[in-house]
């Protein structure tokens, strides 16, 4: 899989320990936790998706954190659609739970000339299953009709 | 008349075709616009006073400064004089705030007595030789080490790209046809029999007369008419804007001693009440560089502090910078050349802001030397509607064109309070980009520098000129604000302004029972 | 129609009159409702209410208020259906010229003209603005193409355009980071985000996803110098800065591109509090306020980002409720409680809001550490209080509760806060 790391321009993205174990190769990756100010450096031995031991974390939820993050990363996606009568002309989406990050530009891509008309409510239905992540994408603003006669 | 009308009468020879529509082009135009005459003004940028003319101190000279053995010098003091008069008639901002010229040595003693005598010389009323505590009593905040000064209350400060934009839409509306974002590419050879033929790239011109107040640009122009005889360099000026909380730091203009190449670092309180210092003096060989530096900057605050230690770089709002059109004779060339017909109005650096109404003047005097016929047109209308200001207005007056114009009660820029039907009026008018509306109507000068306005000027633009917003731009040429998605072509009309309807009649007030009428 | 249509609707006399309607002016609609007060009067300048949210599509809202995390839109939603709900009159398109010390509010709108309604109590929810590149004075040429990150975020948001095709981003910011985000997956080429300070000014999470996730580079301890172009953006010219954030102009390099996005920093957008004459405080940029989000006015309250640039909606919406609850209590004849206590900002803490409380009330104190302290950090307010936290930085905003509990025998009328490191309290 992809190596993907919250640290720069030091080389110290991926550690080879060089010890290994009968199942293969065990790893370092490096995650910045995201969950508070601290920032924590938590650093994931896996072998490929078996996490062996999360270090670095502060709390649980850094632990959970690191271990999530490598074995499925995924984000929120928020972005927004064309829409036809209202005030704006760009209605603001999401996807109804976090995406698998690799997917994230994809399914922006897949909003790409989709257009929908005024009114529409949070939480209304723009696209569902998008890019079969069983995922729908839902408006998250109210957007009235407006200057019809 | 429209522009349309013009270009389609083929063979037609106008007048006189002016060159240019900085303030010398438009205050020409205006003047020549008193007689029976067809005028043409042609200006390569997308607006009139978009050259110097926008970027420059801003100050209407006491008439003091310079030799009156030169053009310039002669043409100072009259263009005082004739500036006040085209206040009076076009309504611009224009304030006799009197300047200051200070000595800070003994040395500089000489200045001030030479000046003076110059000035009484040349007829310029009211100057007064200052002592430090006169000084100290008028302008508290100037440093303690001036320690005498000239006074001269005629001096004044200008808006004077509002100047120069009412001035072309007086001389339009007394049938001059101001045509922008048409540069001069090219002029023909001289025909003896023939007028003079000027291309654009949107046309072919022939004139009688053509006057080339082209700025910056005027030694190409008069080198495309064969009488390239003097060469233009470019001094550039920088300017800082310090912010409104600033006002009245000093009340009037506060010069220092003047050096070789420049009136030095002026002190400036503004039209618009902010403090402007500035301008540097460096020559340029790229007359379009207008970008402002650490170093001017840093040689611009030493110096104003030497007159007014209070003031902080850190007051800045804005910067920008300006690039004088200086001659290589060292003053203005103004006449006829050696090309029949063709006639230079050139090399206008300071005090050609001041100087421009008496330079029209004088070049309406060369023309009739030369030949053009002047009658005058008794429905000549010195005056034009001045535009609405808003937010200096009585608030019944508010109210009152609110009443008639919802317009009036539609915010657009708040930190200048500016109103949608300002930059309706704006439009319609005859600004075409972000930094025409501006400078008529302020939207965008204040402290959030258009960040909450600048959309609502684009999309006034392109509705009320039907142009699509990517090709609206802030001062013409590639100057665009925003570009197309690559989904564009599934993007959706853009809803309408909303409602514009006269407000409805006030709830009858019950006296004595707040609340009451829900 | 949800939304007050004309001036027909209008009273003459509202008990509070709030304004603009972002977060801030919304909560304090309701917390003015739940104190009592009939009339509250909600105004904003734009056609929707919901300020800011509206363009901040993303998430990350609404933990604290909801606790759950929603997107911009969606918390405004959720806080306009509250205000609907409480029969605020809520006016749109208008603005807010002029408010006189008896608290006559003068108003304009297309819908009502010029006109004047009488509040009991005020409510200043304006907001703040984006610093703008005079506010750096970076030299050089003055073309199209310099813009805010927030403009930004209203063209491709709102509005269906894009900023340009090539970006520059300055500052690290959360605004800077986000936008570097949207235009990447909007195909705008991101080249980089350059940042003066050593450490990146916003979340690591946005950091994290906005930055990593996309391969968008970020620049520490650099800034950019000079633009050039003389119509649009041509490029950039960005160099390193040293120690004392001088820039290196040995070590300068360009870098191209047709726009450049300002993501410095945001400034109280306190005008209205400075011409009515409120007291000003120097280092928020806002306006000084008591315990109950009451400025030296009496009668004239503030909150949220006019008083204080705060880094979490949820916090300026807590703030706000504190200051229509007060402002409707005040309307309809509470008492207004004894400020006793002035805090000042003291060791690592650049600001401290409210700027007094009384020692019979319970507050949150809000406040920003000036230095980041990468480990356990001691929290102190005078000698009476402490309270341990694992880190604190610049970028998020610090809150400390305070209850008469904590305040009781204190007898002296000023606190310090502090924020310092744990092994240095130790010592």
């Amino acid at each position: 899989m992809t190596d993907r790391t919250a640290t720069r321009d030091d080389g110290s993205d991926r550690a080879d320990r060089g010890d290994r174990d009968d199942r293969g190769e065990v790893e370092t990756h490096v995650y910045l936790c995201t969950g508070c100010p601290l920032g924590c450096r938590l650093e994931v031995d896996a072998v490929d998706d078996d996490v062996l031991e999360v270090r670095g974390f502060a709390c649980r939820r850094g632990e959970r954190y690191g271990r999530q993050e490598h074995v499925d990363p995924r984000r929120p996606v928020a972005t927004t659609v064309w829409i036809e009568g209202a005030v704006d002309r760009r209605a603001p989406v999401r996807t109804a739970e976090p995406v698998p990050r690799d997917l994230v530009r994809d399914v922006v891509a897949s909003l790409r000339g989709v257009r929908l008309e005024a009114p529409v409510r949070r939480g209304d239905l723009v696209v569902a299953d998008v890019c079969d992540t069983g995922i729908d994408v839902i408006v998250t603003r109210d957007l009235e009709r407006i200057g019809r006669p | 008349m429209s522009a349309g009308e013009h270009a389609s009468r083929a063979g037609h020879v106008h007048d006189v075709v002016v060159i240019g529509g900085g303030v010398v082009g438009v205050t020409l135009a205006r003047a020549l616009s008193r007689y029976h005459l067809d005028v043409v003004l042609l200006e390569r940028d997308e607006e009139v006073g978009f050259g110097v003319s926008k970027a420059n101190s801003g100050i209407i000279h006491s008439g003091i400064h310079a030799d009156p053995n030169t053009v310039k010098g002669a043409l100072e003091w009259p263009g005082n004089v004739a500036w006040m008069t085209l206040r009076d008639e076009l309504g611009f901002g224009l304030a006799q705030v009197g300047e200051l010229l200070v000595a800070l040595s003994e040395d500089e003693l000489v200045s001030i007595e030479r000046l003076h005598a110059q000035g009484q010389a040349k007829g310029v009323p009211g100057l007064e030789r200052w002592d430090q505590q006169r000084v100290r009593r008028h302008q508290p905040n100037l440093s303690r080490e001036v320690i005498a000064a000239l006074w001269a209350p005629t001096a004044a400060v200008i808006n004077p790209y509002e100047a120069v934009m009412l001035i072309a839409e007086s001389a339009a509306h007394n049938g001059v046809e101001v045509a922008t974002a048409e540069p001069v590419v090219a002029i023909d050879p001289p025909d003896p029999d023939g007028p003079i033929v000027l291309h654009t790239p949107a046309r072919t011109l022939a004139a009688h007369y053509v006057v080339n107040a082209a700025g910056l640009y005027a030694d190409e122009v008069a080198g495309m008419a064969g009488v390239g005889t003097f060469s233009i360099t470019g001094r550039k000026g920088e300017e800082y804007l310090l912010d409104k909380r600033l006002a009245g730091l000093v009340t009037s203009i506060i010069f220092p001693c003047p050096t070789a190449t420049s009136k030095g670092t002026l002190v400036t309180p503004t039209f618009d009440g902010t403090i402007m210092v500035g301008p540097t003096a460096e020559a340029t060989d790229d007359k379009r560089d207008t970008a402002t530096t650490p170093e001017g900057a840093k040689e611009v605050f030493a110096a104003a502090r030497r007159l007014v230690p209070g003031i902080d770089e850190r007051d800045v709002i804005a910067e920008f910078a300006g690039v004088r059109a200086v001659a290589d004779t060292d003053d203005f060339v103004l006449g006829p050349t050696a090309r029949r017909g063709f006639i230079n109005a050139a090399g206008i650096q300071s005090p050609g802001l001041t100087a421009a109404p008496a330079i029209a003047d004088h070049l309406v005097e060369v023309l009739r030397e030369e030949g053009l016929q002047l009658t005058e047109r008794d429905e000549f209308e010195p005056r034009v509607e001045y535009p609405v200001r808003f937010a200096v207005l009585p608030m019944e007056e508010q109210a009152a064109l609110a009443e008639r114009d919802p317009r009036f009660a539609r915010l657009a820029c708040r930190c200048e309070l500016v109103t949608e039907a300002e930059l309706v009026d704006a439009v319609d008018r005859g600004a075409r980009t972000l930094d025409g509306i501006k400078f008529r109507t302020r939207a965008g000068m204040g402290r959030c520098q258009g960040a909450f306005c600048t959309w609502r000027c684009i999309t006034l633009l392109a509705d009320r000129r039907g142009v699509p917003i990517p090709r609206i731009t802030k001062r013409g040429g590639d100057s665009w604000i925003v570009c197309d998605r690559d989904d564009a072509d599934a993007a959706p009309p853009r809803p309408p302004v909303p409602a514009t309807s006269p407000p409805a009649p006030a709830a009858v007030e019950v006296a004595g029972s707040p609340g009451a009428g829900s | 129609m949800p939304i007050t249509p004309d001036r027909r609707h209008l009273q003459s006399r509202y008990d509070v009159v709030i304004v603009g309607a972002g977060p801030a002016g919304m909560a304090a609609a309701l917390g003015a409702r739940e104190r009592g007060a009939e009339h509250v009067l909600l105004v904003d300048r734009e056609t929707d209410p919901g300020g800011i949210l509206l363009q901040c599509i993303h998430s990350g809202f609404g933990l604290h208020a909801f606790g759950e995390e929603v997107t911009g839109p969606e918390y405004a939603g959720r806080f306009l259906e509250q205000v609907l709900e409480q029969d605020v009159d809520v006016l749109t398109d208008a603005y807010v010229m002029d408010v006189t010390a008896d608290r006559r509010v003068k108003l304009m709108s297309p819908r009502v003209g010029v006109h004047t309604v009488d509040a009991a109590t005020v409510v200043l929810a304006m907001g703040a603005r984006e610093r703008t590149r005079e506010a750096i004075r970076i030299p050089g040429d003055r073309p199209s193409g310099v813009m805010t990150a927030g403009f930004a975020q209203q063209l491709v948001n709102l509005e269906g355009y894009l900023p340009g095709r090539r970006a520059v981003i300055l500052g690290s910011g959360d605004i800077g980071l986000i936008m570097a985000r949207r235009l990447a997956l909007e195909g705008v080429e991101v080249v980089g985000v350059f940042e003066l300070l050593p450490q990146p000014s916003g979340l690591t999470r946005n950091v994290v996803q906005c930055l990593d996730d996309l391969d968008i580079p970020l620049h520490l301890s650099t800034t950019v110098i000079r633009i050039h172009g003389r119509d649009r953006v041509e490029r950039v010219t960005v160099a390193p800065v040293d120690d004392d954030r001088r820039p290196i102009p040995e070590k300068a390099w360009d870098v191209d591109c047709d726009t450049l996005l300002l993501s410095i920093g945001l400034i109280p957008d306190a005008e209205l509090a400075r011409s009515l004459g409120a007291q000003l405080d120097p280092l928020t940029g806002g306006p000084v306020v008591s315990g109950t989000m009451e400025t030296t006015l009496p009668g004239v309250f503030a909150a949220g980002n006019v008083v204080h640039v705060n880094d979490l909606a949820d916090w300026v919406s807590r703030e706000a409720q504190v200051a229509g609850e007060a402002a409707g209590a005040l309307a309809t004849g509470a008492r207004r409680p004894d400020q006793d206590i002035r805090l000042i900002p003291g060791e690592n803490v650049a600001y401290v809001v409210p700027h007094t409380i009384a020692s019979d009330g319970t507050h949150t104190l809000s406040f920003r550490v000036r230095r980041p302290i990468h480990g356990p950090t001691v929290l102190r307010l005078g000698e009476i209080h402490r309270r341990k936290v694992r880190a604190v930085v610049p970028a998020e905003m610090v809150t400390m509760k305070v209850s008469p509990r904590i305040l009781e025998g204190f007898r002296g009328d000023v606190l310090r806060v502090d924020a310092i490191a744990a092994e240095e309290v130790a010592r």
